[in-house]
């Protein structure tokens, strides 16, 4: 197996963890496990998880990412978190509209307005 | 018009290299960005059913793949050797109480995406199109 860089990164944004994705496309069912993965200790390691998933980067997902998203989202509402989408583009975006999962997740336009509304 | 007729294993990486295919047709015809992401995400949701839903990673099963891709139209057809399934039967992955559940999107995308979707063999053939247009879909 060739070396290859972790498909996210995480920063720190005081009690908020940041996750943006190394790779534009969220396909492959190895890469969304290991995703998943990171999601899971990044929600375990806090008592009351606040996480951001910047998109910036992604230009393809399938529904496979979108279990994903859903699963990390579930865990974070049994821990009373919050769990926060933002820059996400358009063809993107019309995947959640579609899914309507734009109704269960909080999405913002920037990373920003993200981070701002977890002090509502 | 460029055709292309695969016979695969059950396993993703064989379905990654028949996407690629496929995909650098459709790059080669000169598809705008919206019908290539439908196309790319069709592609992707049903060889996903095909291997592990449809044929469930069985070794001795496999995923049949016919694409025909021109200027004006690409037209995929998925077969896998699996029980079959209803699509009809399917949950609506849309409604308030299925937001939550962290599958049973595919098919939903698959149809949203394309212009024309047919399930035939008991849903084991999976026939799909997508213009060369901008347009709602």
């Amino acid at each position: 197996m060739p070396d290859q860089a972790p498909p996210v990164a995480v920063v720190q944004e005081k009690d908020i963890r940041i996750v943006e994705f190394t790779n534009n496309k969220i396909l492959d069912e190895a890469n969304i496990a290991e995703i998943g993965n990171t999601l899971n200790a990044l929600i375990d390691e806090m008592s009351s998880p606040k996480l951001l998933l910047d998109f910036n980067t992604v230009d393809h997902l399938s529904s496979a990412a979108l279990g994903m998203l859903i699963n990390a989202n579930n865990r974070i509402k049994q821990k009373n978190g919050k769990f926060r989408l933002a820059n996400i583009k358009p063809q993107i975006l019309e995947v959640f509209r579609i899914t309507k999962l734009d109704k269960l997740f909080r999405i913002f336009p920037t990373r920003q307005d993200a981070v701002k509304s977890f002090s509502e | 018009m460029a055709h292309h007729k695969f016979k695969i294993p059950s396993d993703f990486g064989a379905a990654r290299e028949v996407q690629k295919r496929i995909l650098d047709d459709v790059k080669t015809c000169g598809y705008s960005p919206q019908p290539t992401f439908a196309i790319q995400l069709a592609l992707e949701e049903g060889l996903i059913n095909a291997v592990k839903h449809g044929n469930k990673f069985d070794v001795a099963k496999h995923v049949s793949v016919h694409a025909s891709v021109d200027a004006t139209q690409t037209e995929i057809t998925i077969e896998d050797e699996g029980a079959g399934f209803d699509p009809g039967c399917v949950p609506d992955p849309t409604l308030e109480e299925n937001l939550e559940k962290c599958s049973g999107r595919g098919i939903l995308l698959i149809g949203a995406y394309m212009d024309f979707v047919q399930w035939t063999n008991g849903g084991r053939c999976l026939r799909m199109i997508k213009r060369n247009e901008d347009g709602d879909k």
